[in-house]
């Protein structure tokens, strides 16, 4: 008996010793990121989580936790403001898309200089404030502005155009402000394409059209697919361009959250609408790893 | 010979001009039905070029291509007759082993249980049986290559374009890769263009060599002939070891000539009618297998060297002898053969039809003289 007691003990000890082995050099190393990734990103995501089952009465936050946070988030009107969102981030991602592959394409087989010129131009004003850069729109845009003088001017209408404070001055902004979102990771995918295989493409018959479609598309697939990530999630969220382009007419999730927080002081119920984001985004994410995205082309990880 | 034969491609003054730089010039060449055809010249001698100017990746600046009798020129890619086996294999990496080699056919429409067929077809050509789900990034360098033949091979081409394909490989797989290529180019009778800077690849597999030098056709002839052969003195240095002389030409009878070197006289015997000047000065050539060493003096020969070093390389050994000159000849003798000993001091000699003479001219006005003859 003594004799187990006694092995069962030896082995304890080793054990124990394993694991100080193994784990105090490991904790070494990783403590830094850890310390950051704890006190970052988990305590602030744990707060929002806990303020999402609490409620207010107005003036400040009762700690009771309840459910009825959620059920409001079922409320007819903040669903039409889902779909809103949903459709304005999808139109954004397609028009980014559309305009920007061709950019990042051109980009990306142009002569040095040339490439670093068109970097330059994408980059500067992404450097901007991006404040800034949508009230400059609004000088452009508004009835009084730019392009309505322009217009009446040249006799081409009578009365200012209706542009500024409508879905597609939003849908303008959006896109505007999210292009090298879209246009970086496509053109890093279209940069690393192998010429050789267009030519080989071209040399087994496949013209101009063809070889685009059988072979630079799916080959660049993993930068499109990046960059909607990168412009579809931030597009739910950015409630300022609605309220700068949009005049706070168009509300999406962003502005909700923005509302719950600054102007209702509903914290436990803006913390709920952003759990929801973060939930719908994490769907989002894990359907593009399922599909075989690479977390490393959206430059995050 | 060469009457009978269908040239199948043709070049005629081709010129291929980047900017200032002239990287071919006034190219003529014919290519014939079935024949493997080796364009061979260090980098930079405008071979890739010439084959990419063939395939239609690369504009001609001036001059014709015809294919098939047909001009070429304003044609893309896909609507030449030819295929393409890259250098890099250049396989789609997002699709598999059978969708790679499907890729012509599915792009010309054709059914898909004809694909089927020729696509395992060339799988069994090319011996990779079974790879067909497999993708390029799970094949070795080897297997690659045949999948890019493969690839361009089921297209039933007239002309099968090579750029440097075992470029990539090792040396023992590109040996067995040069035995297979030459196997199936006859196997299939297809025309075969392939590039290469290796000379020994060039002279194992080509039924013809043109030799590039700076984008002019120096030679093309069958590998013993520009061997035995070499016509300019560029050839002589790039195609195997050679012991380069310069000469003067001292007295000429008929094919006898006799010649000054730098060192002593010697003699030479033409293998066609060439016609020298008195002094006139010109390149004679010695291959290290042929050159000879005696004790005592041979009639006609006056040249003296001392045995510097030896290098035993298998069953060859390789002696190097320094000439009055100090310029270094290499004499290769076979293991069991008579070979001169270190320090040794020998009189060096040749059979006179073993030394090739050459006419001391650049290139340039050597092919030109070859055109108007």
């Amino acid at each position: 008996m003594k004799g187990i007691s006694l092995m069962k003990n030896i082995s304890f000890v080793k054990k124990r010793h394993l694991f100080l082995k193994k784990a105090i050099p490991l904790l070494a190393t990783i403590s830094p990121v850890t310390i950051w990734l704890l006190l970052l990103v988990a305590a602030p995501l744990s707060y929002v989580f806990y303020l999402s089952f609490l409620s207010t009465d107005g003036y400040k936050l009762i700690y009771k936790l309840t459910i009825s946070n959620y059920r409001e988030l079922l409320n007819p009107i903040y669903l039409e403001i889902y779909k809103n969102s949903f459709i304005l981030a999808l139109l954004t991602t397609i028009v980014g898309i559309l305009l920007g592959y061709p950019f990042a394409y051109h980009m990306a087989r142009a002569a040095r200089n040339k490439k670093a010129l068109m970097m330059l131009l994408l980059m500067i004003p992404f450097w901007t404030n991006s404040l800034i850069r949508l009230n400059g729109w609004k000088t452009i845009l508004g009835k009084t502005g730019v392009l309505n003088t322009l217009l009446i001017k040249l006799n081409l209408i009578n009365a200012p155009l209706e542009i500024l404070y409508t879905k597609g001055a939003v849908l303008l902004g959006m896109v505007y402000i999210l292009f090298p979102y879209m246009v970086l990771p496509i053109f890093a995918s279209i940069d690393k394409l192998d010429f050789s295989l267009l030519e080989a493409a071209g040399d087994l018959g496949a013209n101009s059209i063809k070889t685009f479609l059988h072979v630079t598309l799916p080959l660049t697939a993993p930068g499109i697919f990046s960059g909607t990530i990168l412009v579809f999630i931030p597009s739910l969220g950015y409630f300022f361009v609605s309220d700068i382009m949009g005049g706070g007419k168009s509300q999406l999730i962003g502005n909700l959250i923005e509302n719950q927080f600054k102007a209702a002081n509903n914290w436990p119920l803006g913390a709920a609408f952003s759990v929801l984001l973060i939930i719908s985004i994490l769907i989002l994410v894990s359907i593009y790893k399922r599909t075989g995205g690479d977390m490393k082309n959206l430059g995050v990880v | 010979m060469t009457g009978e034969r269908k040239a199948i491609v043709e070049l005629i003054k081709v010129n291929k001009k980047y900017g200032e730089n002239h990287v071919v010039h006034d190219f003529n060449l014919k290519i014939y039905e079935g024949e493997f055809l080796t364009l061979l010249g260090p980098s930079g001698c405008g071979k890739t070029t010439l084959l990419r100017m063939i395939g239609g990746f690369e504009d001609v600046t001036d001059g014709q291509i015809l294919i098939e009798g047909e001009n070429v020129e304003s044609k893309e890619p896909f609507e030449r007759n030819v295929n393409t086996v890259f250098q890099s294999y250049a396989l789609f990496p997002h699709l598999n082993i059978f969708q790679n080699i499907a890729f012509g056919l599915r792009m010309k429409k054709i059914p898909k249980a004809e694909i089927k067929s020729r696509v395992q077809e060339m799988l069994e050509l090319v011996q990779l049986n079974g790879y067909d789900k497999r993708y390029p990034g799970q094949l070795s360098g080897g297997q690659k290559q045949r999948v890019a033949i493969a690839r361009a091979l089921i297209n039933r081409p007239k002309v099968l374009l090579l750029d440097e394909p075992l470029g990539a490989l090792d040396l023992k797989l590109r040996k067995e890769m040069q035995l297979e290529l030459k196997k199936l180019q006859r196997k299939l009778g297809i025309t075969f263009i392939y590039v290469t800077h290796d000379q020994e690849e060039a002279l194992t597999m080509s039924d013809r060599i043109a030799v590039l030098n700076q984008g002019y056709l120096d030679q093309i002839d069958t590998p013993m002939e520009i061997y035995e052969r070499p016509k300019t003195k560029f050839v002589a240095d790039f195609i195997g070891e050679s012991n380069i002389f310069e000469a003067t030409i001292n007295e000429q009878k008929g094919k006898d000539i006799k010649i000054a070197l730098e060192v002593g006289e010697a003699l030479a015997r033409l293998d066609k009618e060439m016609f020298f000047a008195d002094g006139e000065i010109v390149y004679a050539c010695v291959r290290p297998e042929k050159l000879k060493f005696s004790k005592t003096k041979i009639e006609g020969f006056n040249i003296q060297g001392l045995v510097k070093e030896q290098i035993y390389v298998g069953n060859i050994i390789k002696s190097n002898i320094v000439i009055g000159n100090g310029q270094t000849l290499k004499l290769s003798r076979m293991d069991a053969d008579e070979i001169p000993l270190i320090g040794e001091l020998v009189n060096i000699y040749w059979e006179p039809e073993d030394a090739v003479i050459m006419k001391s001219r650049d290139h340039l006005i050597y092919s030109a003289i070859d055109r108007w003859i």
